[in-house]
């Protein structure tokens, strides 16, 4: 799982991935069909197929319907991966073989940066697409080369808040009112694994841990930062940067002191411990509540609540890009610019969570006035609008972003299941991502 | 043999010319061209027919078989990431002694090791002992002998799947079983030779029934009037399995050892489905189950280094040729003894 999102929330995503790779070992030497799928028939009918994967909203809503139904000449045709981490190794191997590429691809964030790095010139031009100066500005820089081509538009980010499950806070005799909640670490992450302490203390139930993972928590503190694992260069700093250097200190912290339940988001025993309340609190961008709600079930509705999170920071987000090669270009970036246009955003936020990239979306009423019934009402529209806020302008993203925060999560499992010092599970940490990136 | 089957032929075709000059004036000069074009073309038939005939499975190989093979390894001599594979630099077998040196090899040739052993071992007894079993008269025995196999009918994908669940360390119906006799929750994954043992399960399971089928058929092959010399020399059941029907069976027990130890050294899809995710690939977090499949898959396909991941698919090839032509050895060695 390369990148950060609702990926291999399926359980048979594993089991796909295997499938395709045999799939692709038995299809590189064999070549295939060129061009993107898309196309256009003789009665001026026109084709436009979409690779997507995870949940980005537009086949689990009916806006590609209503599209087809807006436009009766244009049919749109969507793939959708379960799992990131295959959908980017297919994608990979369609860009290298120059096939099997679709008219609209989706990029996630982790893979954004590789892609304007070293696959520019496969993807349109989207900056002088009309109608699309609505973006926040650091989404669009995102996906933008230094010479100023756009690659894609924006869907979706992922701001971050708390989730917290009140009646576990009640029983440890700490407050459940999300107001007092989020006062109880404001200031740093650090007060939030204090308060956990606390919560350990006093909790009447020993099978209850504080928090799910050590890796949420390291990765919504390196997500608030401009500068992550690389530089503006392209060079590697994380070894050096006191940003992943204190996440990396605060979650071994909350490993080592038995604050979390040794879990690992969206794998097995995640969503078990979501339904039974084996966990008091995670770490929640706004795309993850959709899940929470899915998995926790009817069961523990207003159980749960949204608190704001110690610092803003932004945890996923994905973009639309449209192929160079695909023969009915027009049209398929007229659908990915409606697709992420501010009415569409502000309706799949509605729908399934998915917190919208446009300034203007998010400041539409239908946006910052929403409430989650599930998570006892919370005003999640005004939570995580203000932690958008709060995201650095400028994140300088990098090539190996996925891949090294999956091994950092590997790092941390170390010292959370099989209890190595937090020094050592470093030295292995930075080994691994040498031979990753090298 | 292929000299002695080639005398004959070659007999003919120089006997031909030497008849012809014996005898002359019965055929005269204008037949020889035209027997010697019937000659040639039943050199043809008889020579290259045969050839002919294996073309299609060698044109299939060598497309399909022998050319990535080659491609692999030349791959394996460069550096080659997956989003530009038509860079290539040369490295030479600077992967290979990379390789050589990378603790992660050695880690997944031993855990390859190990759970082969742990899974292939187990695997052929119960097998053995179950086709013993099976090969007695008993009622209904088609629906037992389609019961074994059925697990081997299951997908290794599906397979997996239930079992990650049950070995699931909070939730799992073993811990939960366990839990019941007052054993405390087994992380199954992250303590190594738990996750090496859940694996090896998955593997025992799936072809225990598919080698007790090959040992039972070996087994009927088994004459019966051994057994009944056996009987009558007073041997017991036991005695007449290990006197008549291992001895009886034992080309097709060497021939399963052969296809586990393949199978075993391949082994990628149960340890990759039981990780899930990102741990799956690189066998857990500790790398405490990685297999060399799943070291081949991290590099190709986490990494996108190409030429590592080739590098790995042709230590695994030698590997194999190695350890086929070390059994070749102990065969010799013991049917020369025995």
């Amino acid at each position: 799982m390369g990148g950060s999102r609702k990926f291999l929330r399926t359980r048979s995503a594993a089991v796909v991935s295997a499938a395709l790779a045999l799939g692709l070992l038995a299809g590189c030497g064999g070549g295939g069909d060129s061009g993107t799928g898309g196309g256009r028939s003789k009665d001026g009918k026109v084709t436009i197929t979409m690779g997507l994967y995870g949940v980005m909203g537009f086949k689990e809503t009916d806006l590609l319907d209503r599209y087809m139904k807006e436009n009766p000449d244009v049919t749109v045709k969507a793939e959708v991966a379960g799992d990131e981490q295959t959908y980017y190794t297919a994608l990979q191997t369609h860009l290298a073989a120059g096939s099997g590429l679709k008219d609209i691809q989706g990029i996630e964030i982790g893979r954004a940066k590789e892609l304007v790095d070293t696959q520019a010139d496969q993807f349109v031009d989207m900056a002088d697409v009309p109608g699309t100066d609505h973006f926040l500005p650091w989404k669009l820089n995102q996906v933008t080369t230094p010479k100023g081509k756009v690659i894609g538009l924006g869907t979706d980010i992922g701001p971050m808040a708390v989730c917290y499950r009140k009646d576990l806070f009640e029983q440890a005799g700490l407050p459940t009112d999300r107001e007092e909640v989020g006062k109880l670490w404001e200031g740093g992450w650090s007060e939030f694994v204090d308060v956990g302490k606390e919560f350990a203390a006093h909790s009447k139930d020993d099978e209850v841990a504080y928090i799910d993972s050590a890796s949420g928590l390291f990765n919504a503190m390196v997500y608030g930062a401009s500068k992550q694992y690389y530089d503006e260069r392209g060079d590697l700093i994380y070894q050096d940067n006191p940003v992943v250097k204190e996440a990396w200190t605060t979650a071994s912290e909350a490993a080592t002191s038995g604050l979390t339940a040794k879990l690992r988001q969206f794998q097995p025993g995640w969503d078990p411990g979501l339904a039974n309340g084996t966990f008091a609190a995670t770490v929640c961008p706004a795309w993850m509540l959709a899940h929470i709600s899915e998995k926790s079930g009817a069961a523990n509705k207003g159980k749960w609540d949204v608190a704001k999170a110690p610092k803003g920071a932004n945890w996923g987000g994905s973009f639309l890009g449209v192929m160079e090669k695909s023969p009915v270009k027009e049209e398929a970036k007229k659908l990915v610019a409606w697709l992420t246009a501010p009415e569409q955003q502000a309706y799949l936020f509605k729908k399934l969570g998915n917190f919208p990239s446009s300034e203007k979306a998010l400041t539409s009423p239908a946006v910052a006035d929403a409430k989650s019934e599930y998570f006892s009402d919370a005003p999640i529209g005004k939570i995580f609008g203000t932690a958008a806020q709060e995201i650095p302008d400028k994140q300088v993203l990098g090539r190996k972003d996925g891949t090294i925060k999956d091994i950092f999560s590997q790092g941390l499992t170390l010292i959370e299941s099989q209890n190595q010092s937090p020094d050592k599970a470093w030295a292995t940490t930075v080994k691994r991502i040498e031979k990753a990136t090298g | 043999m292929a000299t002695s089957a080639s005398v004959p032929h070659a007999d003919d075709t120089r006997g031909i010319p030497g008849d012809a000059a014996q005898t002359p004036g019965t055929g005269g000069d204008a037949d020889r061209p035209r027997q010697g074009r019937r000659n040639l073309l039943h050199r043809l038939d008889i020579k290259g027919a045969p050839y002919a005939f294996i073309a299609p499975f060698f044109l299939v190989f060598a497309a399909f078989g022998f050319y990535p093979l080659l491609y692999t390894f030349w791959i394996s001599l460069h550096h080659v990431e997956l989003a530009s594979m038509n860079v290539m630099e040369w490295r030479g077998f600077g992967n290979y002694t990379e390789l050589w040196q990378d603790d992660r090899f050695w880690n997944g040739l031993s855990n390859t090791f190990t759970i082969g052993v742990l899974s292939t071992v187990p695997q052929l007894l119960m097998a053995l002992g179950l086709a013993h079993l099976l090969n007695y008269r008993l009622r209904g025995s088609t629906f037992f002998r389609v019961a074994a196999l059925t697990p081997y009918a299951t997908s290794v994908g599906a397979a997996a799947l239930v079992f990650t669940m049950l070995f699931e360390r909070d939730f799992g119906l073993i811990n939960w079983m366990l839990g019941l006799v007052g054993v405390d929750n087994i992380d199954w994954e992250n303590n190594k030779w738990a996750a090496q043992t859940a694996i090896s399960v998955i593997v025992v399971w799936r072809w225990t029934g598919y080698n007790a089928l090959l040992y039972l058929a070996a087994m009927q092959a088994v004459p019966r009037d051994r057994y009944e010399a056996a009987a009558l020399d007073g041997a017991s059941r036991w005695q007449q399995f290990t006197k008549v029907t291992i001895p009886g069976i034992r080309s097709t027990i060497l021939f399963t050892i052969v296809l586990s130890t393949i199978g075993a050294t391949q082994l990628f899809g149960e340890p990759l489905i039981f990780g899930q995710g990102p741990n799956g690939v690189t066998g857990g977090a500790d790398n405490q189950y990685q297999t060399l499949g799943l070291l081949l898959y991290e590099e190709g396909w986490k990494n996108y280094q190409m030429g590592r991941a080739a590098t790995v698919a042709w230590a695994m090839f030698l590997l194999l040729i190695l350890i086929f032509a070390a059994q070749r050895v102990l065969k010799r060695f013991t049917s020369r003894t025995s």
